[in-house]
């Protein structure tokens, strides 16, 4: 059966990872290719990279720390963050990642999701949307818009049409990211999440607030989302941190169902040997 | 020397950074005289299967492919993309394959979630020296939206549930290939690509 997913996100300035709120006040955590090297250790399921700064200041992606951390992730490993042509996803699978998520820069240019998606296979092509919940409203239908530029920036478009069209443009996931819930610890917005869940095929994200074991349970249930990304509750320094393990096992109490952890031997705990 | 094969739509590094790790023996190889060198192949790869054809042709790879693996049969591994161009033919694209494995590659219905993304067990069908660490419930990374339908039962290696059973490991002869991302399949994955380094097919 295919298992929930547990996805650290990286938010990456100058090759060390940050935390913060609301997408903002960054406060400094670890080098990434540490902190990746240590949840590899800890089998988080997935990382995923995002190069923050990289759209905003109009610059390429980072790709020596992308390449640093690639060399200690032997899970699936994202990148996104300034990514605007087919040469910069190229580049970006060079330097180890296989998955590639855009965001800002599709919006600008949806084209750059089909291009991508014919020249690599949908399945490596993430759409990563910031959505805000606006109440409903002319042209924004569900309430929730998406926001680009690291929440800076209104787009005007609603969150359900844009990734509708994302995936009918080649997008194989689609990441959820609440901007109203980033850093806070509260929960992700279920209701933006399974909504999103009930408008596409392809895998949802939920990414947003999760900060304890029942927000994760949530959103993979509640929330119809295939896999969950987490970051505060693993090395935020502004609240108590849970180990993988402690996520991985309070999950399954809750019945959702992860890969399981290895014990030191290399046998799945609950396996057959 | 395990021969990466590096081509334009590949994840070549992903591979090569695993069997680092490992400490093993490798070098990228881009052109038909590097591949050659190689006393065992991989092709790794995250694509699509007509680009993934298409560079193939373009590197002109192909013709040192098949020498290598079915004339002087080297151990080849393929990885995701890397099996399904095995196959005669694919649905992807409407192309055709390799063809060194009978049968054809098809689309995941409508009614799962299309690509299948995510850790999926993987469950051995015979013994094979390659799919030996894979012991059911053994968890696997798969990133997909097709998959292989080999024409002869026997080279079913391993299967994994996705909405129905399908093949998640294939092979023949010198010849194996897994659907999902042994390079990303933590411990277990490492230990696949490990058991690969030291296999000796008997063919």
């Amino acid at each position: 059966m295919l298992t929930k997913r547990l996805i650290a996100c990286f938010d990456v300035i100058a090759g060390r990872v940050t935390k913060a709120q609301q997408f903002q006040d960054n406060i400094d955590v670890a080098p990434a290719e540490e902190l990746a090297a240590r949840l590899y250790a800890d089998q988080i399921d997935e990382i995923v990279f995002y190069d923050i700064t990289a759209s905003a200041e109009r610059r390429k992606i980072d790709l020596e720390t992308v390449r640093r951390v690639a060399g200690h992730v032997f899970v699936p490993f994202t990148v996104g963050g300034g990514i605007r042509s087919l040469d910069d996803m190229f580049e970006v699978l060079k330097a180890g990642a296989e998955k590639i998520s855009v965001d800002s820069m599709a919006v600008r240019d949806p084209t750059i999701i089909r291009a991508g998606a014919e020249a690599f296979g949908r399945q490596c092509i993430v759409l990563s949307t910031q959505v805000k919940q606006v109440g409903r409203r002319a042209g924004i239908p569900s309430g929730y818009e998406v926001f680009i530029d690291g929440a800076r920036q209104a787009t005007g478009l609603d969150a359900l049409e844009w990734v509708r069209r994302g995936e009918s443009l080649g997008a194989g996931e689609v990441v959820v990211n609440s901007i109203d819930r980033d850093g806070a610890a509260s929960g992700y917005d279920l209701d933006v999440t399974r909504a999103v869940a009930d408008a596409v095929n392809i895998p949802v994200i939920a990414s947003g607030g999760a900060g304890t074991v029942d927000d994760i349970a949530a959103g993979l249930t509640d929330g119809g989302a295939q896999a969950a990304i987490i970051s505060s509750i693993l090395y935020s320094p502004r609240l108590a941190n849970v180990g993988v393990a402690e996520l991985k096992a309070g999950l399954a109490a809750r019945g959702v169902e992860t890969r399981p952890f290895l014990d030191e031997t290399g046998a799945e705990a609950g396996g057959a040997r | 020397m395990i021969g990466v094969i590096d081509y334009r739509a590949g994840n070549a590094p992903s591979v090569s950074y695993a069997l680092a790790h490992l400490d093993l023996e490798h070098r990228l190889v881009a052109g038909p005289a590097e591949l050659r060198t190689a006393d065992r192949l991989v092709l790794p790869g995250v694509g699509a299967a007509k680009a993934t054809l298409d560079s193939l042709f373009e590197a002109d790879l192909v013709d040192a492919l098949h020498e290598r693996v079915l004339s002087d049969r080297v151990p080849f591994l393929g990885i995701c993309i890397g099996l399904q161009i095995l196959f005669e033919h694919s649905e992807e694209g409407d192309v055709d394959g390799l063809g060194w494995i009978p049968g054809v590659v098809r689309r995941f219905p409508d009614s799962v979630r299309v690509p299948q993304i995510g850790w999926n067990t993987v469950e051995p069908t015979r013994a094979h020296p390659v799919t030996d660490g894979l012991v059911a419930p053994a968890h696997c990374y798969f990133v997909n939206s097709y998959h292989c339908d080999p024409a002869d039962p026997d080279d079913v290696l391993a299967v994994t549930d996705y909405g129905s059973p399908f093949c998640s490991v294939a092979g023949r002869a010198n010849i194996v290939a897994t659907q999902f991302h042994a390079e990303k399949s933590g411990p277990l994955g490492l230990g696949l690509l490990e058991r690969f380094a030291g296999w000796e097919p008997r063919c």
